[in-house]
């Protein structure tokens, strides 16, 4: 089976290209300049003199027995009055909650003497107990931002609070006109309480929610709210463009509903249907088990189908490119009424409300719909906001704030919006820095960060949760709620106006209630606080549809979100789950334009907008994306002095989005020009290749399901007594473990590839960010990568077509790939080819099954990562650290702020050493001193690495393998012979982590 | 850099010698009660276990053992368990004297009783000198057993000062002391068998000149010798001879060279090694006057010694804790109010510098391993101006863990690991033998 399945990695290598073919077997590519001055050009002549280098080494030796003979004099500093629950050297958990469009997570703070270094799940919170999305994990880093606002502005000079307050004060009081607050989504009660009681002292007043990436299709559709969507319990899930795993509503809670119904067992061997029919390639479309790429003008012959179908009303066959699988999808739909579940991206209201109706006519409502809990967590309301921006271009908006809203950056109406702001007398920003809109208003009143406030939140009915500050604010900040406070002359404050409003939902005693839901951070019994505008008139089921004029354009979230998180070099060189592409937007092209246009990847490309603004972004050559569109990813091109992390990185894409009958659609049209420039894209797809061995294994449930232990190919060598295991021939000798045994079990089929674990493995190691030019060169330091393997199955697709077809066909692998995902680092080999190699011993192995790095003894020969077959050793080639080159990069290393965030226990390594993966080493240490200080054994959860734990969706399990009762133990006795393998097991490295057969419930 | 190799190679010496001093030592320095303190745990929350039996099982040893810890580790500065007033009243009886509600109120938060105006609290209060006891978050359980412990008496029977530890060498039977022990162990075995071995070699040197001469003067006289036997018998010592030939002069200049070698080899070696190092501090804190003199536990100053990687440098607050009454006049003292004005913590010098390459936990080594402050920091009682007594490199480390026994008496984390140790192997069960050496164990 496995060897009709080709797995590639990208494009070059499916075609083998020469270049490619060149450095595919080198581990570092020797094309490289070595001089420091690589990127930007300019190629260095360097060559030192003799001279030189004796005057160097003079000088150095000199420095070297100077700076030997005294040591610097270092402080220690204790508190002055230590507060009572802070002890030095003991971390302190504080839960809270983290809510940034619609990326919902109740979180646990890590807090090391006050400062927080890591974000961690909540597993108390049934929402999203298995883990956290990358975004949460990368969100400490803007608490040490110091590009944040430090006080606040007025008239964009250096103020302070008391003087704002005075002014502000005087002026609202004479306002004249309409008072406008406008926000991105709030789902916090009492923030929105809040508002509104600011408001009512205004003769006309008026909250505006509005979403950068807009659900109000769905919102207008259903009365307000978000149908309360259990993937969980849906036996076939459709879905038409939503990217429910990745941006979509609510992506951590549904990834943690939909990954329930695709873990398999030989007990259970059941798996959920999905269909995702899509136009850029998503990481939701990379889970499904089928896959139909359509353009966005397609979506509504696709619903219209189903509609027809599932309600009965004729059932005409879509005129789509690919109309059997909407057949086959329509077919599974009837056949699991009351177990299926259909979902939709568009943001059209017409389109949702037939969605809603297709639902409904599915018996959905009651299984796989919670009516009664709906998601709060997009309340957007696109045709308010146009209007408001009407009014403002009209005059007669006398005040207007913005909390967590940069319209003027993320709204296709940007124009309008700043010229709107210049007619408003009175221009407020609560931005923590000076972003597009802050720019053009009068006030900047600096919000403090989530981990600095308190806050209530209520994603989905009937599920509160709070967070409380984990550090005082940093700088001269305020929280929003303080300052509506002040203004409206009250004399509590936020965290008394929290208390006070919970009250309503308390039971026994209101202190101890309280004292327990901080602790827990969250509340779900059920009882709800949040003010919803449900008064919405639900629109009829009527598509709207957009006749398709040249190129279709989609929008979707990269790493950074919307864009509020640009100035995050975490996520700015998080590889995008499908492109790998680090660092930047670009145009993501099926292959067949790109024949067409003849354009390679990295060619610049000037792309006309709708509203007739250019921007210039490389193209990028993406299997799978629908043939006639392009996809552009939104977040990117910010020119602000306030991200220096951002600026030079992509282009501005939100004017590609386009307003409809007031709706913000994620879709237009655009032209497409080449220019003669190139830039490259910084992709790590292809560092690391797979010379086409057996890496990565899938079957199908129906086989899985006749006989669970053909799913998976085992390597046997011959021997003359026959085949055998490569592990029964070895010329070492194994290792006796009597403590511990450490080791991963990877669930390929839990893996949806969304890279919170790379994240928090950096958060957790101190890993620095290399920054594009870095990634270019194929330096990235990240310990931990998900690999990404292209697949087609050539045999699937062919066995209905003439053999002239079936060979026409297998030259386009690269249509509608399937994608398979691979979280891969260290395999911690017990019989390591890394430690074989090391002439100075750097690198061992341990009693417990670690493969160690001692860094203090890497004389950096790097034998080991050319020795490694899995290519998981990084090498510093610069000193990160502290570096000029790295100060808008690798900002958690330059400046005392920005090393706030590093893990004391682990250390900033550097140049010129070898380092990767170490199984969380500082954890496992931990966790057995804290069971040695309590007089017993290790429990089976207590050491967990940082990945397993912030994976959102259980696929990393580690522990003890000696344990028995363990769950890696239990899991691997139950799989072993079925869906258990090692990576390259005929290599005999005999790896600690064992992965998982992937699965799919193929059609 | 010369005078830092002299230096280097003098504090070389001096260790030697104090290494020595330590071996032979060693089985004079009894176990303290630290060790036994540590392994019980003495942080608020590890008592709950054995404190949970409630007040039924008042009598039960594991209690009373709890309650002393806890007892130990916070109320012994300033209270005697028995009636000796310290800094408040000795606790001997206490429990006859107040009732357990109103001790729970008071220890929990005494000012607050005294506020709330409770005619006890406030006598209490004026007649030692309004000195106001600190609060201890103690759950209800941990006070019962201290307040168990009181009654039991065990406390009582010592004197006034505090039953510690620091430096104090109570006489208590050898072998508890693991740390220490394995170092001495082999020690003084090793220096009587050189000494022996050079007596017997002397011996043999003065029996062999012996013999020479008693069989000289046999041949000459007893014996015609011919000429060529009377030069080989009576041949006269020619040191000219000696220092002239090649192979001792090649050795010498063989030994001349090991030796400047071995001084150059020694000197880098000692670079970045601040063994001895005594800075002068911002404040003559004396550790002789207070561990020392006073008997102060280290714990009290340096609250996170066991359940933290850090020791924790005392704030501000513990000291005043005290200060706030004792010696009020000296300037030294008069440092700490300034610094609680001025609201700026007090920058002590860091004496004990490790790499940051290097990870070290003080729980690890103090709790579980039950070692005592003293085996890395030397006679800290002793010390007026603390300095780095031990060299603090990895040579030291790993021998330490090479020959230290591990502390698993009582310890159910390593039950099944000793098992599997004595059935593979008759040696103790070292730090090292379960991959205390490994690189992964501190280098991180």
């Amino acid at each position: 089976m496995q060897d009709r399945i080709k797995y590639w990695k990208g494009i070059e290598e499916l075609e083998n290209a020469p270049e490619f073919e060149k450095h595919a077997h080198n581990e570092f590519p020797e094309f490289l300049p070595v001089s420091e001055s690589n990127a930007e050009g300019t190629p260095a002549t360097g060559k030192t003199h003799r001279r030189d280098f004796l005057k160097l080494l003079g000088f150095s030796m000199a420095a070297v027995s100077l700076a030997s003979c005294e040591a610097p004099v270092r402080k220690a500093i204790p508190y002055l009055n230590k507060p009572v629950d802070v002890e030095p050297g003991v971390p302190n958990w504080y839960a809270s909650t983290f809510f940034q469009n619609g990326d919902y997570n109740s979180i646990l703070v890590k807090t090391q003497v006050g400062r927080p270094i890591k974000i961690e799940p909540n597993n108390l919170s049934s929402l999203t107990s298995y883990g956290t999305s990358p975004r949460a994990q990368a969100s400490l880093l803007g608490l040490y931002d110091n590009n944040r606002l430090r006080y606040p502005l007025i008239k964009n000079n250096e103020a302070d609070w008391t003087k704002v307050d005075k002014e502000i004060m005087s002026r609202l009081g004479k306002v004249n006109g309409k008072v406008a607050f406008v926000s991105s989504t709030i789902i916090s009660p009492s923030t929105k309480q809040l508002i509104n009681e600011f408001g009512s002292r205004f003769a006309n007043f008026e909250h505006v929610m509005y979403d950068a990436n807009s659900s109000w299709g769905l919102l207008s559709a259903n009365g307000g709210v978000i149908p309360g969507y259990d993937f969980s319990k849906a036996n076939v899930i459709v879905s038409i463009g939503a990217d429910f795993l990745g941006s979509w509503v609510a992506p951590i809670p549904f990834a943690k509903q939909y990954i329930q119904t695709r873990k398999v067992s030989s007990e259970n061997p059941t798996m959920s249907r999905h269909y995702q029919f899509e136009t850029r390639f998503s990481m939701t479309g990379a889970n499904a088990d089928v896959r139909v790429p359509i353009k966005p003008s397609e979506e509504a012959a696709v619903i219209t189908a189903i509609y027809n179908a599932v309600t009965g009303g004729g059932s005409s066959a879509a005129s789509i490119s690919n109309a059997a699988a909407v057949t086959a999808a329509i077919k599974e739909l009837q056949a699991n009424r009351g177990k299926a579940l259909v979902v939709a991206g568009s943001n059209d209201p017409g389109t949702q409300a037939m969605v809603t109706a297709i639902n409904r006519a599915l018996g959905a409502e009651g299984t796989t719909i919670d009516v009664a809990a709906p998601y709060y967590t997009k309340q957007g309301n696109d045709p308010q906001m146009i209007r408001l921006i009407n009014e403002m271009n009209a005059g007669s908006v006398g005040a207007v704030l913005f909390y967590n809203a940069n319209p003027v950056y993320d709204h296709p109406l940007s124009e309008k919006v700043a010229s709107g702001i210049k007619k408003v007398n009175f221009t407020l920003s609560f931005a923590d820095r000076v972003d597009e809109t802050a720019a053009l208003v009068e006030y900047v009143l600096p919000d403090n960060h989530y981990l600095e406030s308190w806050n209530d939140f209520e994603p989905k009915k009937g599920y509160l949760s709070l967070s409380q500050p984990a550090i005082n604010p940093i700088f001269t900040t305020r929280q929003m709620q303080e300052s509506l406070l002040i203004w409206s002359g009250s004399n509590t404050d936020f965290y008394e106006y929290i208390r006070n409003n919970w009250r309503k939902v308390a039971t026994g005693d209101f202190n101890e209630f309280w004292e327990h839901t901080v602790h827990d951070g969250v509340l779900e019994n059920g009882t709800s606080m949040l003010l919803v505008n449900t008064n919405v008139a639900p629109a009829a089921p009527v598509i709207k549809v957009i006749k398709p004029t040249g190129i279709e354009a989609v929008l979707y979230e990269k790493a950074v979100g919307t864009g509020d998180m640009s100035n995050n070099p975490w996520l700015q060189e998080m590889p995008d789950p499908i492109s790998k592409a680090t660092w930047g937007n670009y145009v993501a092209m099926p292959r067949s334009m790109a024949e067409e246009m003849q354009v390679v990847q990295g060619d610049v490309l000037k792309v006309t907008m709708p509203n007739g603004g250019v921007i210039e972004l490389p193209a990028l050559v993406q299997p799978g994306q629908a043939p006639g569109t392009v996809a552009i990813a939104v977040g990117y091109g910010r020119k602000l002095e306030s991200m220096p992390v951002a600026i030079g990185v992509g282009a501005n894409a939100y004017p590609v989005a386009t307003v409809v009958d007031n709706t913000v659609f994620f879709t237009g049209p655009v032209k497409l020009e080449k220019t003669d420039a190139v830039i490259e894209i910084a992709q790590t797809q292809t560092h690391h290749t797979i010379m086409g061995r057996l890496i990565v294994q899938e079957s199908t449930l129906a086989k899985y399901k006749e006989e669970p232990k053909s799913v998976t190919e085992y390597v046997r060598i011959a021997t003359h007594e026959g085949p055998a295991k490569p592990a029964t021939i070895s010329l070492w000798d194994d290792y006796e473990y009597k403590d511990h045994h450490w080791g991963m079990v990877v669930d390929l089929n839990s893996c949806i590839g969304c890279n919170a674990c790379v994240i928090s493995c950096q958060a957790e190691n101190n890993i620095p960010v290399v920054g594009k030019a870095e990634v270019l060169n194929r330096r990235e330091m990240h310990w931990m990568r998900i690999d990404r393997y292209y697949s087609s199955n050539v045999d699937m697709e062919t066995k209905d077509l003439g053999v002239v077809e079936r060979y026409d066909k297998m030259e386009d692998p690269a249509d509608n790939p399937s994608v398979i995902y691979q979280p891969m680092f260290c395999q911690h080999c017990n019989h390591a080819p890394c430690e074989t190699v090391c002439p100075v011993a750097a690198t061992m192995h341990s009693s417990e099954g670690l493969n160690q790095m001692a860094y203090n003894r890497c004389v950096g020969t790097r034998y080991c990562a050319n020795n490694c077959p899995y290519k998981v050793r990084r090498f510093n080639w610069f000193a990160y650290p502290n570096n000029e080159k790295f100060v808008n990069i690798n900002t958690t290393m330059q400046t005392d702020l920005g090393k706030m965030v590093l893990n004391p226990d682990v250390v900033v390594r550097a140049r010129g050493v070898m380092e990767k993966c170490s199984f969380c080493v500082q954890r496992i240490q931990l966790g057995k001193l804290e069971a040695k200080r309590e007089n017993r054994r290790t429990k089976d959860g207590e050491v967990v690495t940082a990945c397993a734990q912030s994976c959102p969706t259980n696929a990393l399990i580690f522990g003890d393998m000696l344990d028995p009762e363990s769950q890696i133990s239990k899991t691997l006795a139950r799989e072993q012979g079925e869906r258990a393998f090692h990576v390259l097991e005929e290599l005999n490295v005999q790896p600690n982590v064992t992965y998982l057969t992937k699965i799919r419930n193929l059609a | 850099m010369i005078s830092c190799i002299l230096r280097t190679k003098h504090k070389i010496v001096v260790a030697f010698l104090l290494a020595l001093t330590v071996s032979f030592g060693a089985n004079a320095q009894g176990a303290s009660e630290q060790a036994d303190v540590a392994a019980k745990g003495v942080e608020p929350g590890a008592t709950q276990g054995a404190a949970a039996a409630g007040d039924a099982a008042a009598a039960d040893p594991a209690v009373i053992d709890a309650g002393a810890a806890l007892f130990k580790n916070n109320c012994a500065v300033c209270h005697s368990a028995g009636s000796d007033v310290i800094v408040g009243p000795g606790l001997q009886g206490v429990t006859d004297r107040h009732s357990d509600a109103w001790l729970h109120k008071w220890i929990h938060n005494s000012q607050a009783l005294i506020q709330s105006g409770d005619a006890e609290a406030v006598a209490i209060y004026e007649k030692f000198n309004k000195q106001a006891m600190p609060s201890f978050p103690f759950t209800d359980d941990e006070i019962s057993s201290i307040l168990a412990y009181l009654e039991s008496g065990q406390g009582a029977s010592t004197s006034a000062a505090v039953p510690t530890t620091v430096g104090g060498v109570p006489g208590t039977e050898p072998g508890e002391n693991i740390g220490t022990d394995a170092i001495g162990a082999i020690g003084p075995y090793l220096d009587i068998v050189l000494v022996v071995l050079i007596v017997v070699l002397i011996v043999l040197v003065v029996t062999l000149l012996l013999i020479t001469s008693l069989l000289k003067n046999y041949l000459n006289k007893n014996r015609q010798l011919n000429e060529y036997d009377n030069e080989v018998v009576n041949q006269r010592f020619d040191f000219s001879k000696i220092y002239k030939s090649t192979p001792v002069r090649v050795l010498v200049g063989l030994i001349f060279i090991v030796v400047l070698l071995d001084l150059g080899w020694d000197s880098l070696m000692g670079i970045g090694v601040s063994q001895g190092y005594k800075p002068t501090q911002p404040i003559a804190f004396s550790h002789k006057i207070h561990a020392g003199d006073n008997q102060i536990n280290c714990n009290y100053c340096h609250t996170t010694v066991y359940k933290s990687k850090s020791a924790s440098i005392p704030s501000v607050n513990i000291c005043m804790n005290c200060h706030s009454q004792i010696k009020t006049e000296s300037p030294e003292i008069q440092k700490i109010y300034r610094a609680v004005e001025r609201n700026e913590p007090i920058q002590w010098v860091r004496i004990h510098n490790l790499p940051d390459l290097a990870y070290f936990n003080h729980s690890q080594h103090t709790q579980v391993g039950g070692i005592e402050c003293q085996t890395c920091h030397g006679p800290i009682q002793e010390m007026d101006v603390v300095y780095q007594y031990s060299p603090l490199t990895m040579g030291w480390c790993i021998n330490c863990h090479r020959e230290t026994p591990l502390n698993t008496k009582g310890n159910a984390y390593y039950d099944n690991l000793v098992k599997l140790h004595d059935m593979g192997s008759s040696g103790a069960f070292t730090v090292a033998s379960n991959g205390g050496t490994e690189c992964a164990k501190c280098h991180y």
